[in-house]
């Protein structure tokens, strides 16, 4: 039997989140697995179908402790404590890298991040991950438990199964041990339309635009498409478009429907933020670059005289 | 006072490496070194160090120390966060560290910060561009009991304490944290700084202080890695590309996006 704590998060409505879906997809793969889902707050709707065995709820965090995690930190270490066991299960994210590798370090555990492929062996788990920006897959074993994971958002299909779990309130014994630092206030750059990493579609653009105002065109297309717009790294160190943009190894990760890649080379610290995707569709006037390597669809061309009469073209589909 | 900061920093193989000469030798499940492409550091550690010295061009009294685990340095790559104006440079140098895995690396670095130091600010780049991983500034925090904020992207010294934002999805949190603390610094803060010719000068003059294991007490055995690594290997792509030739660009524009609504992903 491997006994799995999986540790949930939600999406933007307070509701499980796909990326955890994709994660109890990923613990329901491995043999004979007893999953227990641990989520900070009150159960959810979502939760109640769920397809595994418990549901343990932890109370919220205060805004204080708002991306600093020692509250998360020290909750889940106790949780792994009173239940063993063989695996705990995060997504990449902001909070499961950061909680992830505090309790695995503050334990003493095997830490393994941003896993691509799960799979229980005869003497425990292997776990496989992309290396050197993607360039390369390491396969490991971990023969010690627990093993702490984190798993690349993508890289599992949601599940279409259902359970009936078990629903538990866990109660901290409350001496959280603060490390000292605070969060005094959140800031929100405002920004309009959907989420990049919760789109579709997404209309990325590169170093090929050669400047800020090509990205208004993209804007357009993600409008038609109901998208949103990204960048690769070199568009926005330019200062292009806002870092907050950017897709790749040191910006957000993508798994949209299609991801249409606009003056892209495809340099594979961009391409770790979008393989995921379903579809990626590339415009680049060099038919040797990465990107026509990775893509589905391409046209090799110049973006200038490609991109506006596909744009026209998808407004008339979707009109 | 001054304020003493170290900044860790990896050496790793040139991530700017075209991918024809990026070679597994899965014999040995190692990168072969890419030829004439000389190592590099971490390119996110000099953001750390960057944001180092920006501390100092506020007017802050500050010693930046660097400080490398790992083997087989190269000295041109290693000294070049001196060259940008980093003060000292030290380097925990075994050739068994090429075998261990981030928990080793994390027990090393905190007996040698514990031996160096004490310090007030431990800076990490948010991750490396070898393997990957971001965690081994988080895990120093935890093994070393300190505070940890990661992704800081703007930091300002107060008297006994640190004022920080950290980036987050949409905005920023504004974070208090007290001194000693262990931050990971991410590319927001700024590209890193060209060396000038006067700190080239002075980064050539300087020696690294090199540290053995046996110094920080440490064994080889004590530091047996909980990953072992089976397999490293280059995925094959088994993807084709579909190319759209229309009679001319903007007719392959418009056949691009006729394909797309045929397969029904528009």
């Amino acid at each position: 039997m491997t006994s799995i704590l999986l540790v949930a998060e939600r999406d933007g409505q307070g509701e499980i989140s796909q990326s955890t879906l994709q994660a109890v997809a990923a613990a329901k793969s491995l043999s004979d697995s007893q999953v227990t889902v641990a989520i900070e707050g009150d159960a959810v709707k979502s939760g109640a179908s769920l397809a595994v065995e418990k549901i343990v709820t932890l109370s919220p965090t205060d805004s204080g402790d708002a991306g600093i995690y020692d509250k998360a930190t020290y909750d889940i270490t106790s949780l792994i404590s009173l239940i063993n066991p063989d695996l705990v299960l995060f997504n990449k994210s902001d909070f499961g890298s950061v909680v992830g590798a505090r309790l695995a370090f503050r334990s003493d555990y095997a830490f393994a991040a941003d896993c691509i492929e799960i799979s229980s062996t005869v003497t425990g788990l292997s776990v496989t991950r992309p290396v050197y920006g993607g360039s390369a897959l390491a396969e490991f074993e971990i023969a010690s438990t627990p093993a702490i994971v984190t798993l690349r958002a993508g890289a599992y299909e949601t599940g279409t199964d259902t359970g009936s779990p078990i629903i538990e309130a866990f109660n901290s014994d409350g001496s959280v041990v603060g490390q000292g630092a605070t969060t005094t206030d959140t800031v929100a750059e405002a920004r309009d339309g959907v989420r990049l990493e919760d789109a579709n579609f997404v209309v990325s653009g590169g170093r090929g635009l050669g400047g800020p105002e090509p990205f208004s065109l993209l804007n357009e297309l993600a409008d038609i498409l109901g998208g949103a717009v990204g960048a690769s790294r070199a568009a926005c160190d330019a200062g292009w478009i806002d870092h907050s943009y950017q897709v790749g190894l040191t910006g957000k990760s993508v798994n949209p429907d299609v991801y249409i890649a606009v003056g892209i080379s495809g340099a594979s610290q961009h391409m770790s933020g979008c393989s995921s995707s379903r579809a990626i569709v590339a415009i680049n006037k060099d038919g040797d670059s990465n990107i026509f390597k990775e893509a589905r669809f391409g046209v090799v061309g110049d973006w200038e005289k490609v991109l506006p009469s596909f744009l026209a073209t998808v407004r008339d589909l979707k009109a | 006072m001054t304020f003493r900061i170290v900044v860790l920093a990896k050496q790793v193989p040139d991530p700017e490496t075209p991918p024809s000469q990026f070679k597994i030798d899965e014999s040995t499940n190692s990168v072969f070194p890419p030829n004439g492409v000389p190592p590099v550091v971490n390119g996110f550690d000099l953001n750390a160090v960057e944001a180092a010295l920006q501390l100092r061009d506020a007017g802050a009294d500050v010693e930046i120390t660097v400080l490398s685990a790992g083997s087989e340095f190269v000295m041109d790559a290693m000294k070049k966060p001196l060259a940008m104006g980093a003060d000292r440079l030290v380097l925990i140098e075994d050739s068994s560290l090429g075998n261990i895995d981030s928990s080793g690396t994390v027990k090393i670095l905190a007996a040698a910060i514990e031996k160096d130091g004490p310090y007030d600010l431990i800076l990490g780049g948010r991750q490396a561009s070898d393997w990957d991983q971001a965690h081994v500034t988080l895990g120093l925090a935890e093994v070393m009991g300190l505070p940890l904020v990661s992704l800081v992207q703007k930091l300002e010294l107060n008297s006994d304490s640190v004022a920080l934002q950290r980036v987050i999805p949409d905005g920023y949190q504004v974070i208090e944290a007290p001194i000693p603390v262990v931050l990971t610094v991410t590319n927001e803060l700024g590209e890193p700084r060209y060396p000038n010719l006067r700190g080239i000068m002075q980064a050539s003059r300087k020696k690294p202080e090199i540290f053995t294991l046996a110094d920080l007490g440490f064994s080889s055995g004590d530091l047996a890695p909980k990953l072992e690594l089976k397999k490293l290997y280059v995925p094959e792509s088994n993807r084709q590309v579909e190319l759209i030739e229309g009679e001319d660009e903007p007719d392959s524009g418009k056949q691009l996006a006729l394909r797309l609504r045929e397969e029904k992903l528009i």
